[in-house]
């Protein structure tokens, strides 16, 4: 026991000694949120858009002056003519363009009907059918103006409720994401990496001769790194109470325990990894393909798992994020229990032990 | 010259040895292409829905049927009850609850007003939103039938309509792969230039092989060109393998030239490699190179507009991709390859790309000094 705790008070003195790769672990959850909370968002605003206004009469006028006031849009170009439509969007200069008809004003008065062409960028599919979108809604809210305040007959009307997340706030989905990164690189890559390097530099050879149990000094390399994600995992939380104004709906204990479950599981993983790879680079390799890449596609918090191709479904259920990802959104945001969240708990569990039985048994056999 | 092609044929044999780094440069390309495009679709296709009807009148049913058509929703049930429904919600079975009151048709018919309620699942902000937008753009649609039915709707329209017709310019199917496929190859080629050439560097370091250079006659500007030409070939080939699957896998066919993917791709990486050159500088441990390359590439890619349009962030945040040398390369061959721009569009981005080679290459070539 006092071996064990020497080492792992060596492995704490690697680490802290190490002042820049400290400060990044650190920095890392902060800037993430930082980004993720501030920066990042699927909202679209101040769009550039350029404006050809083939009538110029009150109509038009008064329109592109409500489109151009709108935080959606920056009006960045006026555009002369249709021959200078193309250049325009080929420069990178706007994302949509407006064309108004002649007589936009006649038309709309005399023959009560004008159109307006709308040409977006499509190069990027989502924001060119938000930005039409968002025209269109004001296009038609100028129209529903001139039409007064004329009563329909045979009305629905729609009431709306949006549970959970009544502001929309884009937070509440990152940050169990950002969870799940965060200990996937501390406890998987970080952790793998420092142990194929004792391998490669021979001082692993020193360590299996020598009468220490093996496993424990792989256990004393992995609890530095283990601290440092629960240090994490609690700056992670607290900003996202205190900045974020993310809630923490249901039980504190549950949630810190799921997340140790997960960094247990992480870190086996991290383990395995590093009784495969010969390398640092292989390390490297591995970890970034085989489990940051998985983090980040597949556990859906980047991107919805439901589009996926059945094929990618399937293999999205052997990441243990997507599990991990699952029960801390519940947990988090709708106050989920235990009870809501057992299957998840227990497959994740299940993936815990198969990777720490796994990875122990072949460090074993490469003993022998 | 003789010492600077000894050092390239150096560099090429132990790359050429090394499986993994083979393998790196190979399987990359090939994964991230493959499945980053099918994995990143954010379009909301699949609304889950939960229809709670009091009224089982002909109208509700012809309610649901038509939304049951939009093929914008799923219907997972169909139910009488109001916990059920949340149970769904609660366990993510469904996302968007739909309350028809019990006298929705009678209200419509004789008090010319019924309100229908909406309950979504808002964690999902953007779905949420266009689920909600789709339900009331269908909701519109249902209500002017049943005008038609009760009411002589004039022939000629008593009111002004502004007819709107979008037009989708450079990819009018909307298909998101070509907005993905370009920014993953910018990637890539960003994560060959400046982590492979950072571990490069940082594993002679570490093995000592360093010291050995250093003290032959081998001038300080031909090991570096020793070290980032490969690279910077090694860089050109995966753009070319990547450029080759997404032509094969996706169809996409660059509509401008590809020299000038090429030449902007060249530039672009001597950038790339003076960064991975720089922190090779002042990484010590493959694992710091690792982690600081790794940090800066979070930033570069997730502040590079690649998921997010850049113009939707906070005014600090665009601040900062004016320094994200990915930002740019994203633009240009999206610009290049959707739009067909040519060279003279992007000269401004070329102008950039080129201070920040100058740039980072200078800060590296400078630190290096210092150290042997």
């Amino acid at each position: 026991m006092k071996q064990f705790l020497f080492f792992i008070k060596k492995e704490f003195t690697h680490v802290w000694r190490d002042g820049h790769t400290l400060f990044i672990l650190l920095a890392m959850p902060l800037t993430q949120i930082l980004i993720f909370g501030f920066a990042l968002t699927n909202e679209v605003k101040n769009s550039s858009i350029g404006i050809l206004d083939n009538s110029k009469d009150k109509a038009s006028v008064e329109l592109i002056a409500r489109i151009s006031a709108s935080r959606y849009f920056d009006v960045v170009s006026i555009i002369p003519d249709n021959a200078h439509i193309d250049p325009t969007f080929k420069k990178g200069k706007i994302k949509m363009a407006l064309i108004m008809p002649s007589d936009f004003e006649e038309s709309l008065l005399h023959s009560n009907s004008a159109k307006i062409q709308l040409i977006a960028d499509a190069s990027d599919p989502n924001t060119a059918t938000t930005l039409i979108n968002y025209a269109s809604a004001i296009i038609r809210d100028y129209q529903k103006e001139l039409m007064a305040n004329q009563d329909f007959p045979n009305t629905i009307k729609t009431e709306i409720k949006m549970l959970y997340n009544p502001q929309l706030k884009g937070s509440y989905n990152f940050v169990p994401g950002v969870i799940a990164m965060i200990l996937m690189l501390l406890c998987s890559m970080m952790t793998s990496i420092s142990i194929v390097k004792e391998k490669e530099l021979g001082t692993m050879e020193v360590i299996l001769v020598s009468p220490i149990v093996p496993l424990r000094v792989i256990f004393a390399k992995m609890i530095p790194y283990f601290i440092v994600s629960m240090i994490n995992i609690t700056t992670i939380l607290l900003l996202s109470v205190f900045v974020l104004e993310v809630p923490i709906k249901g039980n504190l204990i549950l949630l810190i325990s799921e997340c140790i479950l997960f960094t247990i599981t992480v870190l086996a993983l991290g383990l395995l990894i590093s009784i495969v790879a010969k390398s640092q680079q292989i390390a490297i390799f591995i970890s970034l393909m085989g489990l940051f890449l998985p983090t980040i596609m597949l556990s859906g918090f980047m991107f919805p798992i439901e589009n996926m191709p059945i094929g990618l479904q399937l293999i999205s259920n052997l990441v243990p994020s997507k599990w991990f990802y699952h029960i801390i959104k519940n947990i988090m945001i709708k106050g989920s229990s235990l009870q809501h969240v057992w299957k998840e708990t227990a497959i994740l569990v299940g993936m815990m032990l198969v990777l720490v039985t796994v990875s122990i048994k072949k460090f074993k056999i490469r003993m022998e | 010259m003789r010492v600077l092609r000894i050092l390239l044929e150096k560099e090429f044999r132990q790359i050429f040895r090394d499986p993994a780094i083979l393998r790196m440069i190979f399987i990359m390309p090939t994964i991230q292409l493959l499945i980053f495009p099918l994995a990143a679709d954010y379009e909301v296709k699949h609304v889950n829905l939960c229809v709670i009807d009091y009224d089982h009148s002909s109208y509700s049913n012809q309610f649901v049927n038509k939304i049951k058509a939009s093929g914008y929703f799923s219907l997972v049930d169909y139910t009488d009850s109001h916990e059920i429904a949340m149970d769904y919600v609660e366990n993510d079975k469904v996302d968007l609850i739909l309350q028809i009151p019990n006298s929705f048709e009678k209200q419509l018919v004789r008090e010319d007003k019924t309100t229908i309620s909406l309950e979504i699942n808002a964690i999902n902000g953007a779905k949420a939103i266009i689920g909600s937008s789709y339900l009331n753009y269908i909701t519109a649609d249902f209500n002017d039938e049943i005008r038609q039915e009760w009411n002589l709707w004039p022939r000629f329209n008593p009111m002004p309509i502004i007819q709107i017709e979008p037009l989708y310019w450079y990819n009018p199917l909307l298909n998101y792969y070509f907005f993905m496929v370009p920014g993953i190859l910018v990637i890539l080629i960003t994560m060959v230039g400046s982590l492979l050439t950072a571990l490069n560097i940082v594993k002679e370091k570490e093995v000592g092989t360093i010291e050995q250079i250093n003290v032959t006659p081998v001038k300080k500007y031909q090991f570096i060109l020793g070290k980032l030409i490969p690279f910077w070939i090694l860089g050109l080939i995966i753009l070319s393998i990547g450029l080759t699957i997404s032509w094969l896998v996706y169809g996409i066919v660059p509509l401008g030239h590809l020299s000038t993917i090429y030449i902007f791709s060249a530039t672009f990486l001597i950038a790339v490699l003076g960064l991975g050159f720089f922190l090779s500088t002042i990484a010590k441990t493959q694992q710091q190179a690792m982690l600081f390359s790794f940090f800066l590439m979070m930033l570069f890619i997730l502040l590079g507009g690649l998921y997010t349009s850049i113009e939707s962030m906070p005014y600090w945040a665009q601040i900062i991709t004016w320094f994200n040398p990915v930002s740019y390369f994203i633009e240009v061959m999206r610009m290049v390859v959707l739009k067909g721009s040519s060279l003279s569009d992007i000269k401004f981005h070329i102008f950039i790309v080129l201070i920040f080679a100058v740039f980072f290459n200078l800060v590296a070539i400078w630190n290096y000094k210092k150290r042997s």
